[in-house]
């Protein structure tokens, strides 16, 4: 069953069409990738999915809900969570108050209840407290919660984004370049960290990678883009032997961009 | 940030003084030495005007020694005595300058008096004498920056002490009029005008040692506190709070009309940071039409209990303030719904003119039969409390205190709840916050509703404190000082708002001369503090919550995160 669907979506910029009639389906409880060489629409799609640009044409369908005219923060409480590419954190606040902030749409304290301190919102504060250092915990940042997040190191940067994500109980997570900037064995981790997610959480975890070695590692199914046309989708293998995808994603004969070395 | 003019004059002493001379002898042609040659400070010895330029001398060893990087001691002081020197030919040159050339045609203030006082007395013969005095104050500046931190502290401390009780000597004498301990303790420390020169050395030594004592063993007592547990550390912050509680009951008895009436100022404008700081400094919403609901909260109030011409209801003030505080954050979520779109520099653009609107609105022929124009409201009765009239400034300090304690005390619980989480997210990323699935448009309102809400409470007070309210009173500059107050405080800080207020409301009110320099003063006030201290005199601190007592940091990570760490 699909958990997330695009029908000939589209988006324009201009007269560059970002996103070209677009039809994907993620599965319930899959790990999905997303590849395509820089500028093929990754992103762009990303920002339709979550309700930040309105498609030109086509929707995108959650659970059989159509996501279109729905703002952001309507389609995250729908259960729809993202880490961005450069990490955006909420630089000036503690790693405990990201996470705080990602459980924002499940508490349902009000101004006129904290300003009163009833027992209510008492309740829900010590309880989302309890929670964000759970998911601290869960990511490996036990100890961390009261730095600035500006303040961690890159790689618990990372970690604390993704835990904000999932501290909204996302059911479909959308990762983008979850690996960018990690050194081999922090990116192994990682993709230890992705799978247990799925396995454990039953969370679908949609993912724009460059790394191939984690894409054809982790992925149950891939979609190629290029320049915002859909041109091979199916599981690493098929998707790797497409002579297509090779040259257009690519215009060489090798898996790898030269930046990652030699990730064959 | 060095820009390429500091290049070729700062990195070398005399260039470095040469621009603090500049900065003196703007400040002597402005006319600040000799607005402030009558403010004494030690009888005598020093008054605060012609000592002006040698502050800059000061300012520029110091500054100078910092840029020699790594050199010797001797070397260090050599640059100071250089770069005080050069501030002091500056002004020298100056004196020289007002010899020959008719200066005044151009500076008004080039007068023989200023010139007299910038040669220490001798007039243009002592021309030497202001680069002597700038060598010497140059190398002590120089010399501060050689010893350590904890050293220089108790020194600084201890002259600040000698120059703020000297500015206020005036008012300190008054308060300590009566009663012979006080009289005994003004005979000790106070010439008829001024500190006497053995009350400045006690003053110095006094607040130096009070310093000292704090610096070597604050630390430790600081650790003991930590160490209480925690129902006895809530019963001496209930203490603490009820001795600061007392001194402030006490304050106005103490203080008498003049400063009261200071206070209540202080204390309007501490109303109105509070609001614009849950805009500005929690939810990061620039708004430079602040004082228009500072406007409406004094027209509402006197509007209702009015009892002239104009007057609609004639409802007490206890009545008035709830309505004008609903009408106050009506009037911020109708702002806000224009601009919930608009960010950044649009942003102050667009509420710049909301203020100006409202002002223009309530000086207009059109609403003059409700509103009465520039004439204004007149005859709005103080407030009283079962037939006690609150009427001079000490009764109305106490009611301004309970409404900045009051609003203070909301402001923190909302800074501390859902929706103070909520508006920093907005203020560091507005489009992120909003994917963490916050609701933009209600989370605006709010921080434009509530923040004017406060400001409501202020205009209240203002309007029974002259017990007429005026448009000219509601100027954009006050939208101007609210902000600059905040910025100069500390973005986002509560204490900060008192401190800010104390600073750029309170100082001012109570050095008259200040008056004509008051702008002056702010620009270089705010340029320093965004060099040197951008966070602000009293910063926020991040709130720690995560580890309970018991907890250690970096206690075993465990969870999904296989691995153990590693360095990379």
């Amino acid at each position: 069953m699909a958990v997330l669907a695009s029908r000939n979506l589209t988006r324009r910029f201009g007269g560059l069409v970002a996103l070209n009639q677009l039809d994907l389906e993620v599965e319930k409880e899959s790990i999905h990738s997303v590849i395509g060489p820089n500028g093929a629409g990754k992103t762009t799609f990303f920002n339709l999915v979550t309700g930040f640009y309105p498609p030109d044409e086509g929707e995108v369908v959650f659970n059989d809900v159509s996501l279109n005219g729905l703002t952001p923060d309507r389609v995250t409480r729908l259960g729809i969570a993202r880490t961005y590419q450069n990490i955006r954190l909420f630089a000036n606040m503690t790693a405990l108050e990201n996470i705080l902030v990602g459980m924002h749409p499940h508490l349902t304290s009000t101004w006129i209840g904290a300003v009163l301190n009833t027992a209510a919102t008492r309740r829900d504060e010590e309880a989302a407290t309890a929670a964000a250092v759970e998911l601290l915990a869960f990511v490996g940042l036990k100890g961390r919660g009261d730095l600035l997040a500006k303040n961690l190191p890159y790689g618990e940067q990372r970690r604390l984004e993704i835990a904000r994500a999932l501290a909204s109980r996302p059911t479909l997570l959308l990762l983008d370049e979850p690996t960018a900037g990690m050194n081999p064995r922090e990116t192994i981790e990682m993709m230890a960290f992705i799978r247990h997610l799925r396995d454990e959480r039953g969370i679908t975890v949609l993912l724009i990678e460059h790394q191939m070695r984690v894409v054809m590692g982790i992925s149950d199914r891939v979609t190629v883009l290029h320049y915002g046309t859909k041109i091979a989708e199916g599981s690493p293998s098929q998707v790797q032997s497409d002579t297509q995808v090779v040259e257009a994603y690519l215009g060489r004969t090798k898996w790898g961009r030269p930046e990652n070395g030699g990730h064959a | 940030m060095r820009v390429s003019a500091g290049r070729w004059l700062g990195d070398s002493p005399v260039g470095t003084g040469l621009i603090w001379g500049a900065v003196a002898v703007f400040v002597a042609l402005a006319g600040m030495v000799e607005a402030f040659a009558e403010r004494r400070i030690i009888a005598g010895v020093v008054a605060l005007g012609p000592a002006l330029p040698f502050l800059a001398a000061l300012g520029a060893g110091y500054h100078a020694a910092r840029r020699a990087g790594g050199r010797g001691a001797l070397a260090v002081l050599g640059r100071g005595v250089g770069a005080g020197a050069a501030t002091g030919l500056a002004v020298a040159g100056l004196v020289a300058a007002g010899g020959v050339l008719n200066l005044r045609a151009v500076f008004v203030n080039a007068s023989p008096a200023l010139f007299s006082l910038l040669s220490l007395g001798l007039g243009p013969a002592g021309g030497f004498l202001p680069i002597l005095v700038g060598a010497a104050v140059g190398m002590g500046g120089a010399a501060s920056s050689l010893v350590s931190d904890r050293a220089r502290r108790p020194v600084v401390t201890g002259l600040v002490a000698v120059l703020v009780i000297g500015l206020f000597q005036e008012m300190l004498q008054l308060m300590l009029a009566e009663g012979w301990i006080q009289s005994a303790l003004r005979e000790l420390l106070f010439a008829p005008d001024a500190l006497s020169r053995a009350g400045s050395v006690v003053v110095f030594f006094v607040a130096a040692g009070a310093s000292a004592a704090w610096t070597y063993r604050g630390e430790r007592v600081r650790q003991q506190l930590m160490r209480v547990p925690p129902p006895q550390r809530r019963l001496l912050k209930l203490l603490g709070l009820g001795v600061g509680l007392a001194v402030m009951l006490v304050v106005p008895l103490v203080a008498g009309p003049f400063l009261s009436h200071v206070l209540v100022l202080v204390g309007l404008y501490v109303l109105m940071g509070l609001g614009l700081n849950l805009e500005v400094g929690y939810a990061g919403l620039l708004d430079l039409g602040f004082v228009a609901f500072f406007a409406i909260g004094a027209y509402t109030v006197g509007l209702l209990t009015s009892t002239g011409g104009l007057g609609v209801a004639q409802l007490s003030f206890w009545a008035a303030v709830p309505i004008a505080v609903l009408v106050s954050l009506a009037a911020g979520v109708i702002l806000g719904v224009p601009v919930l779109r608009i960010r950044g520099d649009y942003l102050a653009i667009a509420t710049l003119g909301f203020g100006e609107i409202v002002r223009l609105l309530v000086l207009s022929d059109f609403l003059r039969p409700w509103l009465g124009g520039s004439q204004g409201l007149l005859t709005i009765p103080k407030p009283s409390i079962g037939g006690f009239e609150l009427r001079g400034p000490e009764h109305l300090f106490y009611l301004t205190l309970a409404s900045s304690a009051l609003v203070a005390f909301v402001a923190a619980r909302l800074r501390d709840s859902r929706l103070g989480r909520a508006w920093m997210a907005v203020r560091e990323d507005e489009d992120v916050a909003e994917a963490m699935g916050i609701n933009l448009v209600n989370v605006k309102l709010l921080a434009y509703g509530l923040g004017a809400a406060f400001a409501g409470v202020g205009g209240a007070i203002f309007a029974v404190m002259l017990g007429s309210v005026f448009p000219h009173s509601f100027q954009l500059l006050i939208s101007i000082n609210v902000l600059a107050l905040i910025i100069v405080g500390g973005m986002g800080s509560m204490p900060g708002v008192v401190v800010g207020s104390l600073f750029l409301v309170g100082l001012p009110e109570l050095l008259r001369e200040f008056a004509d320099f008051r702008f002056l003063v702010y620009g270089a006030a705010l340029v320093l503090m965004m060099q040197l201290r951008p966070e602000g005199l009293w910063p926020t601190a991040a709130i720690r919550r995560e580890l309970h007592a018991g907890e250690e940091m970096g206690a075993s990570r465990q969870g999904a995160w296989a691995t153990t760490r590693h360095p990379g």
